[in-house]
This record gives C-alpha cells, structure tokens and sequence, in this order.
C-alpha cells in the first residue's frame, strides 16, 4: 500500500488529536513528552497504522520515537 | 462519566459459552440487550440451545466454534463475530476454562499445560484482541472468570489456581493500563457452582460453605452482568467473589 507523507501526517495528528492535546500543537518538531502523549497513547497509534497502513511497530520501534514527525518519517518508510 | 447509551454499539463475546455458568452468563447478557456470540469448543447442540434460548425471547445470538486455548483463535473469533453483529465486542466474558486435577508430585506437564492454556493464557489473547476495539471506542467490558481457588489452596488444583491467581494479576494490571479509555477490566471468582464441572466432587466438601449450599450458575451470572453495566463504569482491576462466604 502507498501512501505520501502528507497523508501518514494527516493521519498521525488525527490520531493523537483524539488522545488529548489540541490538533495545533502536534506539530512535526513536538515531542511526545510535550504533547502529554503517555505510553498507552503511542501502542493505540501503532494499532491505528497497522490497522490502516499494514505497518507493524513493535515495542522497540516505539521507544526510539521521539517527536510526530519520527513517528511519520518511520510510518511512511515502512508503508512504502 | 457514563456512556450516553448502554448497551453501546457493540456486542458481547462469552467464551465457553455453551453451558453452566457461561450459558447463564449468555442469556443475562442477551436479556440486558447485547447481541451475544456464545463461544463453544465442543457442544454445538448445546451452544445453538443457548442462542435459540436468547432468540425466542427477542434477543440476538450467535454461535461460535473455537478451541480457544489454539494460538490464533481469538482473531478468528473476533473476526466471524465481529462480520456477523456488523459491531465491535465491547463486553468479553473470559469464561472458558477446564481443570485436570492432580496432587503437585504426580501433576503431569500435559496436565499443567493444558490449564494454564485455557484458563490463563487463551483469556490474555481474548483480552488482548477485545481491548483493540474497546480503546478506539472509548468504551469496554471484559470479566474474566477466576475461582475461590485462584485464592485460597484447594489441595488438588495447585494448575488451575495458579492459572486462576495469575488470571486474577494480569486482570488487575491490564485494567490499571487501560482505565482512562473507559474501559473495564474485573474478575469473578466462583466457589461451589452447580455446574459439570463441579458434579463428580465430594458434597460432604459443602460443608465447609458457610451457606452450606453450592452457588448456582445464574448467581455467579448476576455478578457478571453487574460489571458488564453501565453502573459498574467505576468498578475495575476488582475481584468478586460468589462463595456463599467460602473465602471470607
């Protein structure tokens, strides 16, 4: 499945919209920390793009994550 | 804060639901207004009993063949369920279980394998699975069914309490993971039950039940339907015990 960035992006900041912090803070540059987006947060993203994307992010993948914009250069390399 | 319609747009998953306390548990959960998959390994005569049961009295059933202790059961699961109601399961009963007693120096592996499959490790994938959907809903239920014996010795069943107290510890540290999703995690944990299961054990063993009785399993099936309510929203990572006060 092929998708652009700007598509992974869309996604991504829809998703953790909806775990809390406002859409216009979720930029590429915030870190996770910043938005308040916990543990729990970033395994029901991974559900979200395997769900969607067929993108398996395993825990360790996750670890390494440290803003939105990791999340999407990651999800969009994989989905490719 | 309460969901603003209960049941909400889901529906209701009983493993081992083909007779005793998950028939019971099955037709509660149909009277409460869930669409109910009854979940059986062997008993299809018994399991398309339950749903006709559920069927003429207005409800919504389905049955469901899966040994659940099989790796990739709870996909399977999920997915003919999930395809039939057109809905999430939002309400997991983890009610399957077997036991193969035996003294610990004579316990075989396939005795203890064999328990722990089913009764601990099949209710982690079933749980695993449900809380997918239950976390994009915002809302869920799951009740695992532990025993008095995942609490206090029973001489005889040192696999399956084992496999009932660890049922109880992943129950408790799942629900605390997954509170603020709105989603539910509890266990219940029957004594004496009139069930199979319970048919061959000794009743002067009754005696030892404060209430001298054994339970019944619509009894254990109202503690099941009181934490699947939206009342219970409040209620996790708690055991309930239906003894007649075995365990007090």
């Amino acid at each position: 499945m092929s998708v652009t960035k700007e598509q992974v992006q869309e996604r991504v900041v829809e998703a953790l919209a909806s775990f809390g912090p406002d859409a216009d803070t979720i930029t590429s540059s915030a870190t996770f920390e910043e938005l308040d987006i916990d543990s729990l947060d970033l395994v029901e993203l991974a559900q979200i793009v395997e769900d969607e994307y067929g993108v398996v992010l395993k825990g360790e993948d996750m670890k390494e994550l440290k803003t939105v914009g990791d999340a999407v250069e990651l999800i969009t390399a994989r989905a490719a | 804060m309460s969901e603003p319609s209960w049941p909400p747009t889901g529906c209701a998953l009983v493993t081992g639901g083909s007779r005793g306390i998950g028939a019971a548990i099955a037709k509660g959960l149909a009277q409460d207004g869930w669409p109910v998959a009854v979940n059986y390994r062997a008993g299809q005569a018994q399991a398309e009993a339950v749903v006709a049961e559920i069927e003429a009295a207005g409800g919504r059933a389905f049955a469901v063949a899966a040994d659940v202790s099989a790796p990739g059961a709870a996909e399977t699961v999920f997915e003919l369920v999930e395809e039939h109601f057109g809905v999430p399961v939002l309400a997991l009963v983890n009610n399957a279980g077997v036991t193969r007693d035996n003294l610990s120096p004579s316990l075989t592996d396939e005795e203890w394998d064999t328990v722990i499959d089913t009764n601990l490790t099949a209710a982690f994938r079933f749980t695993r699975r449900a809380l997918k959907g239950m976390m994009r809903a915002r809302t869920g239920r799951i009740v695992n069914l532990a025993s008095v014996s995942g609490l206090r010795a029973n001489p005889g069943q040192s696999n399956y309490a084992a496999a009932k107290a660890g049922l109880i510890q992943f129950t408790k540290t799942a629900a605390v993971e997954v509170a603020r999703r709105g989603v539910t995690l509890n266990a219940v944990a029957p004594g004496w039950i009139e069930t199979d299961m319970t048919a061959d054990v000794d009743r002067a063993l009754l005696d030892a039940v404060p209430a001298k009785r054994a339970g019944t399993p619509d009894e254990v099936a109202a503690c099941v339907r009181f934490l699947v309510s939206q009342q219970a929203g409040y209620v996790t990572g708690a055991v309930l015990t239906v003894d007649g006060g075995l365990g007090a």
